[in-house]
């Protein structure tokens, strides 16, 4: 049809069965988060533990004089516990503007009056950072224990640490979504992504630095339940059968992480509307 | 409540512009004792009305419960009291497939950031349920039928107030919906932009055969694109019906200033069946009915035999204001 004939005609098409907006929602915003070469960057970095630690592996398999390099069940909660930074900043990348800038534009009223639910848009929004975050804690995890039966040639510390493949999903599931959700709660709350990333650093540093300084008045490490990242540690240990590092109990500890997450969903339920209503 | 069978679509998944689909039969939205409080204040009370296939104007003051009425039938707000059915379906049971056949352009500005118009366009077709390739496409073609063709690149925050009404416009049809709910379309737009608005509304009810709901405080936007209205004033229903109906074509309003005993001329006018409001000054403003060419030598025949001078004598076309200012309860 030339351009000139162009005007509004009716669609006789297909449609798409009602209920899967939110995977488009949620492909349109990961390919927007990848197109930025900071990100790539960003990511690139992430990564890069993960070959140090292959090289490790590798070295380790191969030459009898670098035996000590061997990888044990703990090697990978170390690698967890690292990727912990970058977990902090592509949230931080990633998770603040996903609500604040909606917000900001009024483009919620836009998306709920399409075929869409609230819980589908925050499921939308949330996978798109949970996708992110995967890609810098259980992927790269798996990918080593997988570079571990590669470099070796047999499946013989697989088998002796089978424990592994659930503890890394199971802390890396943790990980994701303690931090998705406190960011997207938080998204939420303003219409400024930049100052919802200073919220969740703040959020971050000001539990830590709390706990810290309770730690040091009291000489005993019964707090860490008041900082998320120390709650996820102690679980972390737990997890991978390792000793705690704090003295609270690790129920304790799974509690404050359920009561962030569930915390945070109730604030999503709230704060996601077509309209605002003061009354 | 049926929908005609709709005409099959040419390859393109649309069909010709010369065979504009058939509307749907029946009420396109129906109200039944519809309430809605925020906090003390009834938003919306006992409302009750019918919206009829093609354009119905939404028509009152600021504070009305215009907006609140769109946003309970898109599912934003929940009713306190009431039922609301949208193309035949319950609101309640089924705001999804509700949504999916409807298109809304909301009242402020809105839009997806970071997103330059032909990708937000086919974004919000994908998500009302085009598949990516009949989204674009369409987003294309509704660019160029808003007048938003040559700018189609550029990032939405570029935009002058003007483009965000129009950009809005084709996010709401671009996924053909059955039923538009338009709230104040024609909102910070120039005159010439207005106009060009208000034509498109029209084009699209009167030639492409959607039905859409026009929420305005704007009399002459209604008046220019709607043929039925429903007058709405503090959260209830004042009027409704066809606009011709409601003006009253069969008849005719002049302006009369007489001298000699008004008084007694009203009285005279009332019995001979015509309906006289006095404007507060010495015009007084006289609806006679039947044959409209006829009214200006009845009004004079009557005046002399009743001995009083005609001062003036202008007939007066009844508007939508008129009607407006009835329901209102301005006159």
């Amino acid at each position: 049809m030339p351009i000139h004939d162009q005007g509004y005609r009716r669609y006789g098409g297909t449609r798409a069965a009602v209920g899967r907006a939110w995977q488009v929602m949620t492909r349109a915003g990961v390919m927007s988060i990848v197109s930025k070469r900071q990100f790539i960057g960003l990511m690139l970095f992430a990564w890069a533990p993960f070959v140090v630690r292959a090289v490790q592996i590798y070295v380790a398999a191969n030459f009898q004089q670098a035996s000590f390099l061997a990888p044990k069940g703990e090697t990978f909660r170390e690698f967890l516990d690292q990727q912990g930074a970058f977990v902090f900043f592509v949230t931080i990348y990633v998770g603040a503007g996903l609500i604040a800038n909606d917000r900001r534009a009024n483009a919620l009223q836009l998306y709920l009056s399409k075929p869409m639910t609230r819980a589908e848009y925050i499921a939308g929004k949330l996978a798109i950072l949970f996708i992110f975050l995967v890609g810098v804690t259980f992927l790269p995890a798996i990918s080593l224990l997988l570079m571990q039966a590669i470099f070796a040639g047999s499946f013989t510390f697989v088998r002796n640490n089978l424990y592994l493949l659930p503890a890394i999903t199971l802390f890396s599931l943790a990980q994701v979504l303690v931090a998705s959700t406190t960011m997207l709660a938080l998204s939420s709350m303003s219409k400024s992504g930049r100052f919802v990333a200073v919220m969740y650093a703040g959020l971050f540093f000001f539990t830590t630095a709390l706990f810290n300084a309770l730690r040091g008045i009291t000489g005993r490490s019964s707090f860490a339940w008041l900082s998320p990242s120390a709650a996820l540690e102690q679980l972390g240990d737990v997890i991978f059968r390792l000793e705690p590092r704090y003295q609270v109990s690790p129920a304790i500890a799974a509690v404050t992480v359920v009561v962030l997450i569930a915390g945070s969903l109730f604030i999503l339920d709230r704060r996601v509307r077509g309209v605002e209503i003061v009354t | 409540m049926m929908q005609t069978e709709p005409t099959p679509p040419d390859q393109a998944g649309a069909f010709p512009p010369s065979q504009p689909a058939p509307r749907f039969a029946g009420p396109v939205v129906e109200c039944e004792h519809l309430s809605v409080r925020f906090g003390k204040n009834w938003a919306l009370n006992d409302v009750s009305a019918a919206f009829l296939p093609g354009a119905v104007g939404l028509l009152g003051p600021n504070g009305a419960g215009k907006s609140t009425l769109l946003k309970s039938l898109l599912g934003f707000v929940v009713p306190d009291k009431g039922s609301m059915r949208v193309l035949g379906m319950d609101v309640a049971r089924s705001p999804l497939e509700i949504r999916a056949r409807i298109g809304y352009m909301p009242e402020s500005d809105s839009h997806i950031p970071g997103m330059n118009a032909v990708s937000f366009v086919g974004y919000c077709g994908q998500l009302s349920g085009l598949p990516a390739t009949d989204a674009m496409q369409r987003a294309h073609e509704v660019l160029y039928y808003v007048g938003l063709g040559e700018a189609r690149y550029r990032n939405l925050e570029t935009y002058s107030m003007g483009m965000k009404q129009r950009i809005k416009l084709a996010q709401a049809i671009v996924h053909d919906p059955d039923l538009l709910f338009l709230d104040e379309p024609t909102n910070g737009m120039d005159p010439k932009g207005r106009d060009e608005m208000l034509e498109l509304i029209h084009d699209l009810a009167h030639n492409k055969n959607v039905n859409l709901i026009l929420s305005s405080h704007l009399l002459p936007d209604v008046e220019y694109t709607c043929d039925h209205v429903v007058v709405m004033d503090k959260g209830t229903v004042a009027t409704a019906g066809p606009i011709k109906a409601l003006k009253g074509t069969t008849g005719r309003v002049y302006e009369l200033r007489v001298k000699g005993d008004e008084a007694a001329f009203i009285e005279v006018m009332k019995a001979s069946g015509f309906d006289v409001k006095n404007t507060g000054d010495d015009v007084m403003r006289v609806f006679v009915p039947g044959v409209d060419d006829e009214g200006a030598k009845i009004l004079f025949d009557l005046a002399a035999r009743e001995r009083v001078q005609v001062r003036h004598l202008r007939p007066s076309v009844p508007t939508l204001e008129d009607v407006f200012a009835r329901a209102v309860g301005e006159v």
